[in-house]
């Protein structure tokens, strides 16, 4: 640049009238019109992207090592999201395209890669995910693994299921269900054998942070006397005790089991628009009935779920199921009086967001904004759906592609009582003087939030006491003398 | 410098068998790329031997972040009133989201933008670019952020492989809106590390920052600029009172807490101090080249280390300033004293391994040691030869010194060497932390600090108190 063209400035000062009419007009009705009117501009998204997803499920069996085709700081990222999310190791190993990669393309990053990785870490599968840079120039995944495999870089034998998981097409759990699919078809090719029945069910859980939940579903099945298989299995991958050793595989789904899922008497999995291509492939090549259900937030899907169970395996729910119903509906009947008729504002995965609204509606609360960051017509047609089967749903409102930016406009114009997602939402809450309880993820902030599961019974009565326990702290905190009192 | 005393157990010997029982497990051509990054360390040798800033070896697992990571976490985030877009797919932001602990003064979304701004590519803005999008955005940007001071647009992989032109969107687009937008292309595959984003980064204030505003005070013989501090976990709030104290006017911050109009201002004035040598040195050189400004470098961890750089920074002023230097080392001595006192008969005999990015595997050895803590292992992320001929002296004879470390090798290194505490990232916590060894990350503090200064040092010894006799290691052990 020459000289010439520096125009000097003094520095810009704005006054404090400047600032304090800006800080209320962000909180106008004019303001949120002008919010909704971005067409290009995307501000506190509440979705990442699809090779996170993957490596979640990459992640997921055991002995697996995930290895991500393309750029070294996208892997970096991914394992920080999950060991801040998590407060466990995640590891990865990653071929490091650089400069030459884009040119060349990245055979010779990957080939290598192979190589060191499998020599290192001796995993028993390696499924392999891309970032954008792959996908931007065009690798071809399938000729640079078999060409590996015949230079013998890794054993012909070792299962190495790819997936295209570009970033620049859906979210994370696209990119969960692209690793699933290929997992499951690369392990189970080959397996199918008629007439042969395991009598297990395969569940599959989704994208779903909360290890607190999957172990839930497993007890559930443990209960029910129901043989299973959860398919990417993160429960001990993703919460391994501290015993004085780093056990670099810990926990994860049994390959073989996996392998053996395909003959299977069942699939149900609870993630429907995160085991979209997965379940569809289930369904044409997999023995037995497979089913796409919601997640089992609240009573009534618990009931939904755990009545599938009885009828597809033909047993009775057996009588701790049913007290745990009971105690279930017996707290919630107990505490309704704290949250009947609040608002609050819901985001995050259209599975989670679904499941959430549900158990509002059953307390008799108004999801009263309802926010996917990344979503299609349908998921919406399914959330209006749901909130016009319940007159709690009454004046509340879906929004599909907008951000936590948008929400704050929200919330700022026609305020709500509290907020339901991940951490990223805590400005926003703060902003509007309301509490987030955090549900989904990342959770960055809190400890342990991942550990307790928020659907079947035991997860109603979780989200229950953390809800209405904060909002009765709040009473305590803020309530002036003469309205503090011993009793709530 | 006097040369550290020997660590007990530690000789090179012991050391360099270490490295090659550990490097052996490797196939030939990575262990032949590897082992020129570790070493025995030579205290007294002019360049140090461990090489590095070469491409990270494929496959090995790696610590490493990228380009974008550098510029977009390391020197552009922390400028606080400036909106930076994350330009291309929606991970990059997603992830770099309050992720660094730099923390900000400010409104948020009024003077201060702590936020993720993206332009969320999609396949249609890869075929057909995504030049038009980004005009847009930058306007729907400054009309929802009015107060913003500037805007800044980083580049992802993607945008730099479709040929989008990023520079002349900038360029139409400061003289659109009358404030400063810079383009900064730093996609996450260019070089070898975060090092290349922080060099980019340097470039882009360069071209299109620096120079640009004036302050609007006279000049005074006082006014400095704090060059490397991030304000991680508060930390530039533990430095400006002790140098203002000192009688030196701080008139500009890179970029912790950073304001860019007085970023832009920074060649007026006297000397530049810099903290993290490895992340803006080269705007130093810069200024000193075109502006005749001097800079030094510095080191704020520890009574020591701090002692040391007041004296050589005051040096470079009159009697007054040198005078007012020493009163505060006076000063906060007996303070300094007594947190020792407190914490270094738990601490003394400790040692500890350090794995960081491009200036705490050095720098923080000061407030170890002050602490009576011996570092017997270090080594970069991202760092450069000039580092590690930094580091040699302040480690002692046979230490181990790894550059871009992989985790393979960091954890036969650890299972070895037996550190009472090992300081890293995020990445490498939990893996040690399950193996029952007490762990701190150096990153971010671990949700703690500020580290820097007197006040910093006062938390620093609590931490590291605290991780290395939590009564909570002793628990691991199971009686059955």
């Amino acid at each position: 640049m020459s000289e010439a063209a520096v125009e000097v400035r003094p520095l810009t000062v704005h006054t404090p009238e400047e600032i304090e009419k800006v800080k209320n007009w962000i909180n106008t009705e004019e303001y949120k019109e002008k919010n909704f009117a971005r067409e290009a501009l995307v501000v506190n998204p509440a979705h990442a992207c699809q090779p996170l997803g993957a490596l979640m499920v990459a992640t997921a069996f055991e002995g697996s090592l995930p290895f991500v085709h393309g750029s070294q700081g996208c892997a970096s990222y991914f394992r920080s999201t999950f060991s801040r999310h998590y407060r466990e190791p995640s590891a990865a190993t990653c071929d490091a395209m650089t400069e030459d990669g884009a040119v060349f393309g990245g055979q010779a990053n990957l080939f290598e890669a192979f190589e060191n990785a499998y020599t290192l870490y001796k995993p028993k599968m390696m499924p392999v995910f891309t970032t954008c840079m792959p996908e931007v120039i065009g690798d071809d995944l399938t000729s640079f693994i078999r060409n590996a495999k015949q230079k013998e870089l890794v054993p012909e034998d070792l299962p190495t299921p790819y997936a295209n998981t570009p970033s620049f097409n859906g979210t994370h759990i696209h990119g969960y269900d692209a690793m699933l699919n290929s997992i499951l078809k690369y392990l189970t090719e080959g397996r199918r054998i008629e007439d042969k029945c395991t009598g297990k069910l395969n569940i599959i859980p989704g994208f779903d942070g909360n290890v607190g939940n999957l172990r839930e579903y497993k007890r559930i099945c443990e209960l029910m006397g129901i043989p299973y298989t959860m398919l990417a299995d993160t429960s001990e991958v993703f919460d391994s005790g501290c015993t004085g050793t780093y056990n670099l595989y810990s926990g994860g789904t049994d390959i073989e089991e996996a392998a053996e899922s395909i003959n299977g008497k069942a699939t149900i999995s609870l993630q429907k628009y995160a085991t979209a291509s997965t379940m569809k492939m289930i369904s044409s090549n997999y023995a037995g009935v497979s089913e796409v259900m919601p997640m089992p937030f609240g009573v009534k899907k618990t009931d939904e779920f755990i009545l599938r169970l009885a009828e597809l395996f033909g047993h009775e729910v057996p009588d701790e199921l049913k007290a745990e119903r009971a105690r279930a509906v017996d707290a919630m009947t107990d505490a309704h009086q704290y949250i009947h008729g609040k608002k609050f504002a819901v985001y995050g995965d259209p599975d989670y967001v679904l499941g959430i609204i549900s158990f509002l509606l059953e307390m008799g609360a108004h999801p009263w904004y309802v926010v996917v960051s990344r979503a299609t017509k349908k998921i919406k047609k399914e959330i209006d759906a749901l909130l016009e089967s319940s007159m709690y749903g009454k004046g509340c409102t879906c929004y599909i592609n907008k951000d936590l930016w948008h929400l704050r406009s929200l919330i700022m114009t026609d305020p709500v009582d509290g907020m339901i997602g991940d951490t990223h939402g805590k400005w926003a809450a703060r902003d509007a003087g309301i509490p987030l309880f955090r549900v989904g993820f990342p959770m960055m902030d809190r400890v342990n939030l991942h550990r307790i599961p928020v659907v079947g019974y035991n997860g109603a009565i979780n989200l229950l006491t953390m809800i209405v326990n904060k909002f009765l702290d709040i009473r305590d905190e803020t309530d002036e003398n003469q309205w503090f009192e011993m009793m709530r | 410098m006097a040369e550290r005393k020997p660590i007990e157990g530690i000789t090179t010997e012991r050391t360099e068998a270490l490295i090659e029982e550990t490097l052996a497990f490797m196939p030939e051509k990575a262990r032949k790329k590897r082992a020129p990054h570790v070493g025995a360390n030579e205290p007294e040798s002019e360049t140090c031997a461990v090489k590095s800033n070469r491409k990270v070896v494929p496959g090995v697992m790696s610590q490493r972040g990228c380009a974008y990571a550098g510029a977009k976490g390391v020197v552009w985030g922390p400028i606080r009133d400036v909106v930076h877009v994350s330009h291309g797919p929606i991970g990059c932001g997603v992830y770099s989201w309050g992720t660094r602990r730099n923390l900000v003064q400010g409104i948020p979304g009024v003077t201060s933008f702590p936020m993720d701004f993206t332009s969320d590519f999609q396949e249609r803005d890869i075929v057909y670019g995504g030049d038009k999008k980004l005009e847009t955005l930058l306007r729907e940007a400054d009309e929802l952020f009015p107060l913003n001071k500037g805007l800044s647009v980083l580049s992802e992989c993607p945008v730099g492989l479709i040929g989008d032109d990023i520079n002349a969107v900038a360029k139409r687009m400061e003289a659109e809106l009358g404030k400063m937008v810079i383009p900064c292309n730093c996609e996450g595959f260019r070089g070898v590390s975060q090092s290349l984003g922080h060099h980019i980064s340097n470039d882009s204030i360069r071209d299109f920052v620096i120079g640009k505003r004036e302050f609007t005070e006279e000049p005074g013989p006082y006014d400095i600029a704090i060059i490397g501090d991030y304000n991680i976990g508060g930390d530039i709030w533990a430095v400006t009172p002790i140098l203002e104290e000192m009688g030196l006017n701080i008139k500009s911050i890179w970029t912790g807490d950073g304001e860019i109009e007085k970023i832009a201002a920074t060649h007026q004035v006297k000397l530049n101090v810099i903290h993290c040598y490895r992340s803006m040195n080269y705007m130093c050189k810069v200024m000193e080249e075109k502006w005749g400004i001097p800079w030094i470098e510095y080191n704020f961890f520890g009574p020591t280390k701090i002692a040391e750089s007041l004296r050589k920074i005051a040096a470079f002023f009159d009697e007054t300033i040198q005078e007012n230097a020493e009163k505060i080392i006076a000063k906060y001595t007996p303070m300094m004293e007594a947190v020792i006192a407190e914490y270094k008969p738990r601490l003394e005999g400790k040692t500890a391994m350090l794995f960081v990015g491009g200036l705490r595997p050095r720098h923080t050895v000061g407030a170890y040691e002050d602490l009576g803590i011996e570092i017997t292992g270090t080594g970069y992320e991202f760092a450069h030869q000039d580092d590690y001929d930094r580091t040699a002296p302040e480690m002692a004879k046979g230490t181990l010194i790894y550059d871009d470390v992989s985790e393979f090798e960091l954890e036969k290194y650890v299972e070895e060497l037996k550190p009472d505490l090992v300081g890293s990232g995020i990445k490498e916590k939990y893996v040690f932390q399950k193996a029952g060894i007490p762990f701190r990350q150096m990153h971010s503090w671990d949700y703690s600090g500020p580290y820097h200064g007197y006040e910093g040092f006062k938390i620093f010894a609590r931490d590291i108190d605290m991780a290395i006799n939590s009564p909570t290691w002793g628990l691991v052990k199971s009686p059955f």
